[in-house]
């Protein structure tokens, strides 16, 4: 085996090795710069969509997500889809709270023509939305903290 | 998969299985170490080794044993986690093999292998009976315990075993295994329990003094007790490397649980209080010291015991290496002492250079920034403590391993974690891997969906 040839196998392989890594890299790369979103994909789909689901896009002005802004949980941020949000301790809720103050179903937040709906499960300690007590579904304006226990959410867009 | 169309809301990125991405890492990381096997046989006699294949393929099989029992108990895991394992472990398979080319005592990739493949069956048996890893959360005390005991055990007579000055194997038969591998995991999952219950205390009580906030006294016990007792596995077992990990490990669950800085601080300066009488009081501790300053004098390099010969040997490693290496096979591991254990990264630096030193640097940081991942995705406490601590001890470990070889921070002995021969430290590893893959299935599942309808019944399925 040459010397130039034994050269070149130990170039491929530092190469190999760091193709892998960036490789990996690739994979995650959602993690590291947030989901690509592709403006050019909308308008492709959208004729394919039925009528039903349009209303169903969020607007303008809209929330986005759920963020938590204090309590243990601060920081975490929950995406808003369609589908509802449950908070309490029980370990299938969307937001699990392990809080002495929450009820294992405290509250849930659920989409309704275009507003988010906040509605008290009848836990034991209550849910304030801003200082008011939630006793019937009330809708969430954005960025109003939503009081559990110790935990504070509000709508961002 | 209910994945909502992009345009009715921002895709999570955190809900794709990615099963191809994983099977073609998987498949890549393999190919890199064939590669590799082949490449030392090249650098050695000139020609591709007989044991490319079965070595190749034997690694291949067990590794797809592995992503099968993963997809099917684990299926919303990191995608990224196996592979990045694999390519770790798979090199130093083969770094092994290169080492035990040249003759020298110790090194043997069969037994490695073999280890790996009991490595895979732990891994596999933890995701199959671990089904939810909040069990763990029970077993908090008990985990305590377990991991207190399997520290002191080597202390114990008859099944203590002394091996090159510290008293830290147990003998079982023929074998020999380091507990203290097993204990960092069970003490792992008893802090991330304990501080689940206790953090709001640890974090709230207390008076501000300066500029920093003074935690009570009594919330200070805990800490202090895994100070004396890192110090007393250093004093009884002269094993520096674990008491510098259980610590290290404590104090940042403890700041992660409580954000607060004000534990850093007291963590540091116990640490440094510990060290600096600890380096006052023992020969051996104060050796380290002298050796990590003054490698070069003479009376320290031909010293008998605890001497810098091995520390020197391996910075001329890092040295003849250079930029980009000698080229597997084509550097001198045998003038290393235990170049197979604690210094195998020693001879990754000569044979790959730097160039490869940084990209399994990378890797590792990879592995860590994955489990981190999976901390900061977990949706209730415990599982964001236990993920976090889990992914801090391997980078602590890689950190004072590679900062002891390169002459960081002083030397004290530790495995690099899936690269170094050594069985017990690969089976606990692996176990580590198996819980950071059970907790990033978790976190990646789908939230279940919450009742729309009240007239029916939901059927969860964890």
């Amino acid at each position: 085996m040459s010397e130039l040839a034994l050269l070149l196998i130990r170039l491929a392989f530092l190469a190999v090795l760091w193709f892998f890594v960036i490789a990996a890299v690739g994979v995650i790369r959602t993690d590291l710069f947030g989901p690509r979103t592709a403006p050019s994909a909308n308008p492709r789909k959208l004729p394919t969509k039925p009528a039903k689901n349009i209303p169903a896009k969020p607007k303008r002005g809209e929330p986005r997500q759920m963020v938590v802004t204090g309590g243990p949980l601060q920081g975490t941020i929950i995406n808003l889809t369609e589908q509802p949000i449950t908070i309490g301790r029980a370990t299938d809720s969307t937001l699990v709270l392990s809080d002495d103050y929450a009820s294992s179903r405290h509250a849930q937040l659920f989409p309704q023509d275009g507003q988010w709906i906040v509605e008290d499960l009848g836990s034991t300690n209550g849910t304030y939305l801003d200082r008011s007590k939630v006793t019937r579904p009330t809708p969430v304006p954005l960025g109003t903290p939503i009081r559990i226990g110790k935990t504070v959410i509000e709508l961002r867009k | 998969m209910t994945t909502a169309p992009v345009a009715e809301a921002p895709a999570v990125p955190m809900t794709a299985k990615r099963r191809g991405a994983q099977l073609a890492m998987l498949a890549f990381a393999i190919v890199v170490v064939m590669g590799a096997y082949a490449s030392v046989g090249l650098g050695l006699d000139g020609q591709i080794p007989s044991g490319t294949f079965t070595y190749g393929l034997g690694l291949a099989a067990l590794m797809f044993a592995a992503y099968g029992v993963l997809a099917k108990w684990a299926p919303w895991a990191d995608p990224l986690l196996l592979p990045l394992v694999t390519l770790v472990n798979g090199l130093g398979l083969v770094i092994i093999y290169r080492i035990e080319q040249t003759g020298q005592g110790g090194a043997s990739a069969t037994n490695q292998l073999m280890w790996t493949a009991l490595g895979v069956v732990m891994f596999s048996a933890t995701l199959i009976v671990l089904k939810d890893h909040r069990a763990l959360q029970r077993l908090t005390y008990t985990m305590g315990f377990i991991g207190l005991g399997l520290l002191i055990m080597p202390l114990l007579p008859f099944v203590g075993r002394e091996i090159n000055g510290a008293r830290i194997w147990i003998g079982v038969g023929p074998f020999t295994i380091q507990p203290a591998e097993f204990s960092k995991l069970a003490l792992v999952i008893f802090f991330a329990g304990y501080l689940v219950a206790k953090r709001d205390v640890l974090a709230l009580a207390g008076r501000r003094l300066l500029f920093i906030d003074l935690p009570r006294a009594r919330d200070l016990g805990p800490v202090l007790a895994t100070w004396g007792l890192s110090l007393g596995v250093l004093i009884l077992q002269k094993d520096l490397g674990s008491s510098l990990l259980v610590f290290g490990t404590f104090i940042v669950m403890l700041y992660v649980a409580t954000q607060r800085t004000s534990w850093v601080l007291i963590g540091i300066l116990l640490f440094i209080g510990g060290a600096v009488l600890a380096g006052q009081l023992f020969d051996h501790v104060q050796a380290r010291f002298e050796v990590w300053l003054h490698p070069e004098l003479p009376e320290y390099y031909d010293r008998e015991l605890g001497g810098s010969y091995q520390l020197m040997q391996g910075l001329f490693a890092f040295g003849s290496g250079g930029i980009l290496g000698t080229g597997l096979g084509e550097g001198f591991p045998d003038l290393i002492p235990l170049s197979f254990s604690d210094f195998i990264m020693a001879v990754v630096g000569e044979e790959l250079g730097l160039t490869g030193l940084m990209a399994l640097l990378m890797v590792y940081a990879l592995i860590v920034q994955r489990g981190l991942r999976t901390a900061l995705a977990a949706r209730d406490p415990f599982s964001k403590l236990l993920a976090g601590g889990l992914s801090f001890i391997l980078a602590w470990q890689v950190f004072i391993i590679v900062g002891g070889v390169t002459r960081l921070i002083p030397l004290t002995g530790l495995v690099t974690p899936f690269m170094s021969a050594g069985g017990s430290a690969l089976l606990a590893n692996w176990i580590l891997i198996a819980l950071l893959v059970r907790m990033s299935d978790a976190a990646r599942r789908p939230p279940p969906q919450a009742i729309q309808n009240e007239g029916l019944t939901q059927v969860f399925t964890r």
